[in-house]
């Protein structure tokens, strides 16, 4: 109680002054207002169209709108017993986009870390104009690189025919395609955004370490990877949904018994009419796991777009 | 390496996880202490680094399946490596150490993005049967009346996406700037970013869904259209409508996007700024033109090539939400069909072109790194 007495006297200032503003603010904004309700509600009402959809029995989904939920609630979690466990289950492809998001997170982050610290820490010629190249690598569309990489994945690499240099991954292995695949195309933003967080360590850090004795391996190890947890984290949530809610990496280097849920779901649109009581079920498992990771780890997420964008 | 492969692939996929990031770990924590302890001193460390320039080339080639004579040549090239970093002007090691931080990203930078762009170029003048044919897949290209629908399509989708979704992220960061709950309305719009663009295409199939007259609408919009009194429509039939149809869906979501990047960029305008333009008796808007826009410029920048590339790429909507209405095509997806059909040399034709379409993009922003690299 006396505190909050002795505290008062320094508050009434400060706090007439924030309330006149706020209030200020919201009068003039009276119409903004308005328009970001309406930006909101649009941007929402699709989701929960699909969600309420996901959990209404199928004769309704088909002869009704989901909204009508609201004048005649029916519940079921039929839906998605039938996806996880009906004919045509989603449960394998579920396990098959964990199997392939976790190592191609993990893959990326620490060849582009490594590479991050040569560029941020190390001199050497050419140094500005190979970055600048890596880059550049990065708008490189995906699509490019697909034809190329596949023949290469599939029939190896041979001069003149019979000197075979390397023999191919034609059947072998389930995901080991999609790993490296996903784990090249990741490159170039990574060490892009890795870099830049790496090069604001503090120089006088890095020297103080040097003049110490200590040597670039232990530099890295000791200084520059804790230091730049946050900016690791960040790449690798972004990884993660990155490598997730891809499909046409998927399309191309995961076919059959290792196809993640993105290809499956596709390949369920594809079927017209056929299957489609599956799809909302199917859709909102799919976007479960990116959904929680990404509202758990937000902040990060967002830290890591903005590394990128201060200083492109 | 292979036959490794194949018996992990026998395996549950969620066992896979733990043996493959271990091994990967492992394999990369040897590579940092070998960079940490070969550039010291004496002789023990000079044999060390010898034994790894002769050895690993030639046990990377031996697990690739490689002839011998290419084992053979790959350590002789690691022995001319191991010469070359002894007599380097920084130091013993110093090489070695660079080459070891670079070498891996370096490696599949080269094997997975350089060759392949290289390859594809060529690919694009050859026929499907591998004989060169010049210009011919271009030709094709540009005198099917349906690609260059395909074409037109690309580049409204590169113009109408970035700048609806910077226009409306700009507009909700400005409108909920310092408001209440201001984070709770950012989740709301940014939400759509988590959602894969197979997803996001199921979720605007229900939005666009089309029953006949008589029957009741399950689609949203239609459902608005008959609640006051229209007739439901087939959205996704109509053939210039469908294209920007799709495009919604990008746009949703791509604002959430940009608006976090705005917003971020708005808190950091200086409030002096702003004040000092408040004295001078100007108006909000007038503010928002000369003051707040010149200085949120360079993340601008960024959204509008950031979404632009994005939209330049764009192919999982095109391909879940319309491959069967008329004239939604786009490159990106125009380029996985014609693979899929064994077309490669049209399809790579097509990357090209899309190619170039990014270029100016790519030398845009090179140049602006290369600026900020000055700066340092």
């Amino acid at each position: 109680m006396t505190t909050s007495i002795v505290a008062n006297p320094a508050l009434p200032e400060s706090a007439v002054k924030a309330a006149t503003r706020r209030t200020k603010q919201r009068l003039t904004s009276r119409g903004a207002t308005a328009a970001s309700l309406i930006i909101a509600v649009l941007w929402t009402i699709p989701t929960i169209g699909l969600f309420l959809t996901s959990i209404r029995p199928e004769v309704d989904t088909l002869r009704t709108g989901w909204w009508q939920i609201f004048v005649n609630p029916t519940f079921t979690l039929e839906n998605y017993e039938n996806v996880l466990f009906g004919r045509d289950s989603l449960l394998g492809p579920f396990l098959n986009s964990i199997a392939i998001s976790i190592p191609a997170t993990v893959f990326p982050l620490v060849i582009a870390s490594l590479a991050g610290y040569a560029f941020a820490w190390m001199k050497f010629r050419g140094r500005d104009i190979l970055f600048v190249l890596v880059f550049a690598l990065q708008i490189v569309p995906i699509q490019m690189a697909l034809v190329p990489l596949l023949s290469l994945f599939s029939r190896g690499f041979s001069f003149g025919g019979d000197a075979l240099l390397y023999e191919g991954l034609r059947g072998a292995g389930l995901f080991s395609q999609v790993w490296i695949a996903h784990t090249i195309f990741a490159l170039p933003l990574a060490i892009f955004l890795l870099h830049n967080f790496i090069s604001e360590i503090p120089a006088d850090v890095i020297e103080a370490a040097r003049v110490d004795g200590a040597s670039h391996g232990q530099i890295f190890f000791r200084i520059v990877v804790p230091l730049s947890l946050p900016a690791i984290a960040s790449f690798a949530i972004f990884q993660f949904l990155w490598v997730w809610n891809d499909l046409l990496v998927a399309l191309i280097f995961a076919s059959g018994p290792a196809a993640p849920i993105t290809r499956a779901l596709a390949e369920l649109t594809g079927e017209f009419g056929q299957n489609a009581q599956l799809l909302p079920a199917g859709a909102f498992i799919s976007i479960l796991i990116p959904l929680v990771v990404f509202l758990a780890l937000q902040r990060y997420f967002v830290r890591g777009l903005l590394a990128g964008s201060t200083k492109g | 390496m292979k036959d490794l492969l194949t018996w992990l692939g026998s395996l549950p996929p969620l066992a896979q996880i733990p043996i493959i990031v271990g091994l990967f770990l492992a394999v990369a924590t040897g590579l940092i202490l070998l960079i940490e302890v070969a550039p010291r001193p004496g002789r023990r460390y000079t044999v060390i680094r010898l034994l790894a320039c002769l050895l690993i080339p030639g046990i990377a080639f031996f697990l690739l399946g490689s002839v011998w004579w290419a084992i053979a040549v790959a350590i002789v090239l690691g022995g001319l490596f191991f010469l070359l970093d002894y007599r380097s002007k920084e130091g013993k090691g110093y090489v070695f150490a660079l080459v070891g931080f670079l070498g891996p990203a370096f490696i599949l930078l080269v094997i997975g993005l350089v060759y392949p762009t290289i390859a594809t170029i060529y690919n694009s003048l050859l026929s499907n049967r591998g004989v060169f044919i010049g210009v011919e897949n271009f030709v094709w290209v540009f005198s099917q009346e349906q690609n260059l629908v395909v074409i037109r399509n690309t580049i409204f989708w590169v113009l109408v996406v970035p700048a609806l979704s910077t226009a409306i992220g700009l507009a909700y960061a400005v409108f909920i700037d310092r408001s209440r709950g201001e984070k709770f309305f950012k989740v709301l719009v940014f939400l759509p970013m988590a959602i894969s663009f197979v997803g996001a295409s199921i979720i605007w199939r229900f939005v666009y869904d089309f029953r006949p007259a008589e029957r009741e609408q399950i689609g949203v919009l239609n459902g608005l259209v008959t609640l006051f009194g229209g007739d439901p429509v087939n959205w996704l039939q109509q053939v210039p409508l469908n294209s920007f149809l799709l495009m919604v869906v990008l746009i949703w979501v791509q604002t959430g996007f940009a608006m976090v990047i705005l917003s971020a960029a708005i808190k950091g305008v200086p409030i002096e700024q702003v004040e000092a333009a408040q004295l001078d008796g100007t108006n909000a808007w007038q503010r928002f033109w000369n003051v707040t826009i010149p200085s949120i410029r360079p993340s601008l920048i960024v959204v509008l090539t950031t979404i632009s590339i994005a939209s330049l790429k764009v192919f999982d909507i095109v391909r879940t939400m319309g491959t069967a209405y008329p004239d939604t095509g786009v490159i990106a997806n125009e380029m996985v069909t014609l693979l899929q059909k064994f077309e490669a040399g049209r399809s790579s034709a097509f990357a090209v072109i899309l190619f170039l379409l990014v270029l100016p993009i790519v030398i845009f922003n090179a140049r602006q790194i290369q600026k900020s690299r000055e700066i340092r």
